[in-house]
């Protein structure tokens, strides 16, 4: 009973039938959890470790992580590399589109902050939250794999904690 | 052939607008050629028999010196394996150089690339748009009197 497990002791099962009852933010938080669609894109060297970690050997798929090819049908958006100013209105655009409930992990010292061209790239968008607000920061240049999945398991842990009464910084 | 030889012939066939050859700098040999001309050099690079640089490698652009930018050609041959750069100086107060896309039509992305970050203008480049930089990006940003501009589209670009 996947869900039982993961609504810990807040849920109740009655004896016979299947009914259960628990709150409705932990049904909420869960169920957003654990189908984190992706928008699919990547910018730089980082989208290659990031493409390296949806592979076989480190599998996204088992967060429920899915790469969808609209923002229409995302939750979360991996800024993976390196933002130009060029990208940067279309990922504004894009973020945009996205309905809400939606999340943004940025990945590497790029998206968090220029990366290598802080100094000299006329061209780089210094941090990705000059434009959208970001979640989880994920440092590196590029991150491995794991540092990524230890950002999307920090960002369930987030999400995990939200609240429809209370708003969480 | 030699790169001598391809020189001696050039400076026969066009004399004055071909300049001097410099061979004693850790790069490739190259000369500079009349900007006015290098439409004619060019074509005859790629047609006359012994020459046949059938292929553009690499068209850059550079900030050359304080009045003067350059457009800098790589050329070399499939046919007859040899290899050549010619540089064109371009006055920065008219940028002016004619395009060589008709030539070899790999210059044509090339040449907008040195529009988009040097600024000389190829004329008779038959699309010369910014290939790089957001279409309404202001200024060339390898000129090296370039100046950063506090903001884009409401974005701030300095750290
Ligand atoms: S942070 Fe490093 S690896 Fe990632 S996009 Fe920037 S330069 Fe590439």
């Amino acid at each position: 009973m996947g869900i039982l497990n993961k609504l810990d002791n807040s849920v109740e099962q009655f004896e016979s039938g299947n009914i259960i009852i628990t709150s409705m933010d932990k049904l909420l938080n869960w169920s957003r959890l654990s189908s984190m669609w992706q928008m699919f894109f990547g910018l730089a060297c980082c989208a290659i470790e990031m493409m390296a970690t949806s592979a076989s050997h480190y599998d996204l798929d088992r967060f429920g992580i899915i790469p969808r090819p609209s923002p229409r049908h995302v939750d979360i958006i991996l800024i993976s590399g390196t933002v130009t100013l060029k990208m940067a209105t279309r990922i504004k655009r894009l973020y945009d589109e996205m309905p809400a409930p939606k999340y943004i992990l940025s990945m590497g010292s790029c998206a968090n902050c220029g990366g290598p061209y802080w100094e000299h790239g006329y061209h780089v968008l210094k941090g990705i939250d000059r434009i959208i607000p970001v979640d989880v920061y994920v440092p590196g240049c590029p991150p491995r794999p794991e540092a990524l999945l230890e950002g999307l398991i920090k960002l369930q842990e987030r999400i995990r904690n939200q609240s429809l009464a209370k708003h969480i910084a | 052939m030699e790169i001598n030889e391809i020189y001696n012939k050039l400076k026969s066939v066009f004399g004055e607008g071909i300049g001097e050859l410099k061979t004693d700098l850790p790069v490739r040999p190259f000369f500079f050629a009349d900007a006015s001309k290098i439409d004619a050099v060019a074509l005859f690079l790629r047609d006359e028999e012994s020459m046949q640089f059938d292929n553009l490698s690499c068209l850059s652009g550079v900030d050359y010196d304080k009045d003067n930018l350059a457009v800098v050609y790589h050329l070399c041959s499939y046919a007859l394996g040899h290899q050549l750069v010619v540089k064109c100086l371009v006055p920065k107060s008219d940028p002016k150089i004619k395009s060589v896309s008709d030539v070899w039509a790999a210059a044509e992305w090339h040449e907008r690339e040195a529009f988009d970050l040097v600024g000389m203008i190829f004329e008779g480049n038959p699309d010369l748009r910014r290939i790089l930089l957001p279409e309404d990006w202001e200024g060339h940003p390898l000129r090296k009197d370039y100046k950063v501009p506090e903001f884009y589209n409401g974005m701030k670009i300095p750290y």
